[in-house]
């Protein structure tokens, strides 16, 4: 087989083979600019107008050893002309630029898939590094996937040959070389990324932003003109059916720094946001940092325990509090949340959920802090707990965190987790002048004022920012006397803070909407009851299991704590209720004993999301019992 | 609000809450208390623009007791919630008051870093070398040997200087004063407050209960004039009933010693002056302890540079300044987006 193309024929013009939707994985040394070449490509799709899901998945060493398995970053995208919910299954298509991001990704390509590999990289020492014991270009070990050995390394530095680089420099464009390969097989247009290249080095280093753009065209020539072995062609994929409107992709990170700010100007606030750097919650600190001219203060605590804290000073003196953290950060946290519970300030408390305990998988993702959130703090603390389903509903997440604390004075804590966080899809941008407001009402009159006297219907104590004359007062942590605050070691006194308290919390689920279900019916034979990022595998999974006939519905809770009003009638309406999480069985745990209802867990905790046909399996095993 | 007219109305009763004082009788707690009230009153912010912020502890309580804003928040934790406060609301006098184990056992780390940044706090440290609310164990500056519950048989580590930790974390004000001293403390809260930045005040507070007379040896009002020495800048620094002790650098050893003015051809030229803006000098001055030297009082350091509050709250003004229409749309649909038409 030609493997470099150097016949260079040129085809008679082949006509584009039409498909609906490609899952396409890029994967190669945490050094190779993997997450760049997925996000770019992810770009130019948005660009062609299909609907998208990425999952960047890479190592949290920031350069492992070259050539090791423990060093493959991996870039995953889905793309197509239907809708898209999830970054897909099996990969149709793996670009491997080195042995080991072969031997790490292959087992999970389709069969009959199609691997592009970077054979410039297979040396001896690159095969032995990865654990291959010979060469598996050279044996039939990968027949099972039609194999396309290309010798990148020595195009992409052919290519930038008359450009001023190193060696070096040059054959770190073999990322842009293939991204061209890749943009030509699936139709993309090229100036996207040149154009995004060009503004990234043009200025600095225009060297390398030649290199760069180069190699592009090269790797996109390459495929105009080689001739490619069965199988391989282009492809084109018809525009998905979005509604009208301005889009852009956001990943759920970028959406819940937009929807703080955004909450932020509803409620009429500035934002204090006090974090410290973790894995995989740092971005948001990130976002919000660049936003200062929206009002936006962020501050880089020493520990997790002075960023919360931070944040509850902000709040006290009439900022919005803000924190941020995963859950080793948001454990440390825990102390000061209950101090907010006690003194009945609002605060957001965002915790992007990774693979634990202990320090666990810091870039891969799980949904095991249900518990921590709804449960984790000494005494009787009850606080809101709600969670994004995916990168674009962070946004309207957010906005709710922040009318929910607000309004109700309590801490709420947004749950978010690494894929939701990382992952980009296109969002239609809504129009900030229709947003309703909740204009935060401090309070500035003296006459009757008590610091803990609540109002009637929401049971919230009034906020009043230092500063304001006559109406002095002080809170603490220790309880408080009913209405007055002040210190009190009243025993009936403490079980009336206590119930109301509760009381507090409970009376929310009369502020939000009731529960509706996702997909199907509202009744039959199983309910699959999900939350957070698993929103995606499990509508399509049901999608796609009533397609064939089953009494199925997809039911996903953005509330966890309080919850809907009627989600226990809702949920008796099912024979069986399914709950697929990436934990052992939290939510599950709770669901039983909340509404007593015979509710099964389907686990995972690979720190990679659930693909679409682990739900489906899940739901026949469930249904056959 | 006019801040001087408002002066001249305040008194210590106007920052007075209507709380009673729980500190067990005797308490350092209850002079330092006065003494803050009387202070607050000269400075003359207005109540409602003065927030005071603590941790854990009998110090701790002390909110409660102001007739101002106030937080008791929780072990260890106050400089940090202070630092939200101040962030917040750069206008409001932040007060923070916690004792040795709530500032250097428990929050040592939040207070090296509010002192670090320079955040505009104004921060009192009440020093008693013990834990009282939690019934007398020793304390992080306890002295060595120190007998209590949980040290039967005399703690064996060393204790730390809040002075020296302060000034090695980089404070900009570091202060000292006694809990009983009435006349000098007013002046050394006055100084905290007018320096922008973080203040470091150390007093000296005796608990009655658990470590009744631990600062006797430089506190007893017969022997103090030979025990303490009053530091202020620009002033020799002399002590002693006589007048005539006083520190000068011995280049031998580059340390401080004691001498006196009139023996062994001392002269007052030989005496070091205080000079606040020294931060060596200020150094060696933490690290005098009894029986060898006296213990320095007053402003040990006054070196004032940008505070962290006055430096964020520039950025973001710089910020605002180069993006003045900050909508929510131009945010929203910032970077990369394109149009979907009707069909």
């Amino acid at each position: 087989m030609s493997s470099d193309g150097n016949a260079a024929l040129k085809l008679a013009e082949v006509s584009r083979e039409e498909v609906d939707a490609v899952v396409v994985r890029f994967a190669g040394d945490s050094g190779d600019g993997i997450q760049l070449t997925g996000s770019r490509f992810a770009d130019a799709t948005a660009v062609a107008g299909q609907d998208l899901e990425t999952f960047p998945d890479f190592p949290a060493e920031i350069r492992a050893p070259l050539g090791t398995t423990y060093g493959v970053s991996a870039f995953q995208i889905n793309f197509g002309s239907g809708v898209i919910l999830t970054s897909g299954d099996a990969p149709d298509v793996l670009v491997a630029l080195n042995p080991a991001a072969l031997i790490v990704n292959i087992e999970e390509v389709k069969p009959g898939g199609l691997v592009i590999v970077d054979s410039g990289s297979f040396s001896d020492k690159n095969l032995q590094k990865a654990g291959y014991k010979s060469n598996p270009l050279e044996d039939d070990s990968l027949e099972k996937y039609r194999i396309f050995p290309i010798d990148i390394s020595r195009l992409t530095l052919e290519s930038v040959n008359d450009i001023e680089v190193n060696k070096r420099d040059g054959l770190r464009c073999k990322n842009m070389w293939t991204l061209g390969l890749i943009s030509w097989m699936y139709d993309r247009e090229l100036a996207p990324t040149s154009n995004w290249l060009e503004g990234k080095f043009g200025k600095k280093l225009p060297d390398v932003a030649k290199a760069n753009i180069a190699a592009l065209k090269a790797g996109h020539a390459f495929g105009e003109t080689a001739e490619m072995p069965d199988g391989v062609r282009g492809y084109s994929i018809q525009p998905a059916d979005f509604e009208p409107g301005i889009y852009r992709t956001v990943t759920g990170t970028e959406a819940t720094a937009w929807g703080l700010v955004a909450g932020a100007r509803l409620a009429g606030l500035d934002i204090t946001m006090c974090s410290y750097p973790i894995t995989p919650a740092s971005g948001l600190l990130h976002v919000l940092a660049r936003l200062k001219s929206y009002g936006v203060t962020t501050f880089q605590a020493e520990d997790e325990i002075a960023a919360v804290g931070a944040a509850i000073g902000a709040s006290y003196a009439g900022s919005l509090g803000v924190t941020s953290s995963s859950g080793p950060g948001i454990a440390l946290k825990t102390e000061a949340i209950g101090l907010a519970i006690a003194t009945e300030l609002p605060l957001i408390v965002v915790n992007t959920q990774r693979a634990g305990p202990s320090t666990g998988m810091p870039t891969k993702t799980e949904q095991s802090d249900l518990y921590l959130a709804v449960y984790g703090r000494n005494a009787d603390s009850p606080l809101v707990v709600i969670s994004a389903h995916s990168s674009a509903d962070s946004f309207d997440v957010a906005i709710e965190a922040v009318r929910l604390a607000t309004k109700y004075m309590t801490p709420v804590i947004i749950l978010s987790d690494t894929y939701i966080a990382n992952a980009a899809e296109p969002w239609r941008v809504p129009d900030a002048d229709h947003f309703e407001p909740f204009k935060v009402d401090f309070r500035t009159e003296s006459a009757g004022f008590q610091p803990f006297m609540r109002d009637d219907k929401t049971l919230a104590r009034p906020w009043v920012k230092p500063g304001t004359p006559g109406l002095e007062h002080r809170i603490g942590g220790l309880e408080r006397a009913y209405d007055s605050g002040n210190v009190s070691y009243d025993p009936k006194n403490h079980q009336r803070m206590t119930n109301v308290r509760v009381k507090k919390i409970e009376g929310i689920a009369d502020d939000i909407p009731l529960q509706s279900v996702e997909v199907g019916t509202d009744s039959g034979q199983l309910a699959v009851v999900g939350w957070g990022s698993t929103y995606g595998p499990i509508r399509t999974a049901v999608i796609n299991l009533r397609a064939e006939g089953k009494a199925v519905s997809h039911i996903h809770l953005r509330y966890i704590n309080p919850m809907p009003k009627n989600l226990g009638e809702l949920l008796a309406r099912f024979d069986k209720v399914l709950v697929p999480e990436m934990n052992m069985g939290q939510l599950s745990t709770i669901l039983r004993d909340r509404f007593l209802v015979p509710a099964e867990g389907l686990h995972k905790v690979t720190g990679k999301p659930f693909r679409i046909v682990e739900i489906e399996d899940g739901i026949r095993a469930s249904l056959e019992k | 609000m006019n801040d001087i007219a408002a002066a001249a109305e305040l008194t210590p009763k106007d920052f007075t809450s209507d709380q009673e004082i729980r500190w067990c009788p005797g308490c350092g707690d209850y002079a330092i208390v006065k003494i803050v009230r009387k202070a607050l009153a000269e400075i003359g912010t207005p109540t409602e623009n003065v927030v005071f912020v603590s941790g854990i502890g009998c110090a701790a309580r002390f909110p409660y007791y102001m007739a101002t804003y106030g937080f008791h928040t929780i072990h260890g934790r106050a400089p940090a919630i202070a630092t939200g406060v101040k962030l917040a609301n750069p206008d409001l006098d932040v007060w923070v008051v916690g004792g040795d184990g709530d500032m250097l056992s428990i929050g040592g780390n939040h207070t090296l870093h509010a002192v670090r940044r320079n955040v505009d706090l104004n921060i009192l440290l009440f020093n008693n070398e013990i834990y009282g609310l939690t019934k007398g164990q020793y304390s992080p500056t306890s002295r060595e040997g120190t007998r209590s519950p949980s040290t039967p048989m005399g703690s064996v580590d060393h204790p730390v200087s809040a002075t020296s930790f302060a000034l090695g974390a980089g404070a900009r004000f570091v202060a000292r004063s006694v809990d009983t001293n009435q006349k000098h403390m007013p002046m050394v809260l006055k100084r905290a407050h007018d320096h922008k930045g973080a203040s470091f005040v150390e007093i000296f507070q005796n608990c009655i209960v658990y470590n009744d007379g631990v600062f006797n040896d430089f506190t007893e009002k017969k022997t103090a004039p030979d025990t303490q020495l009053h530091v202020e800048h620009g002033k020799p620094l002399i002590f002693g009933a006589e007048g005539n002790k006083g520190i000068r650098v011995n280049h031998d050893i580059l340390d401080l010693e004691v001498v006196t003015v009139g023996e062994n051809g001392v002269t007052m030229d030989d005496v070091l002056v205080h000079d606040e803006t020294n931060r060596t000098l200020a150094g060696w001055l933490a690290r005098m302890e009894a029986p060898d030297f006296p213990v320095a009082i007053g402003v040990l350091y006054c070196n004032p540079t940008e505070s962290y509050d006055a430096a964020v709250g520039q950025q973001i003004a710089d910020a605002k300044k180069k993006a003045p229409q900050a909508s929510l749309n131009s945010l929203l649909q910032s970077g990369h987006t394109w149009t979907v038409e009707p069909h």
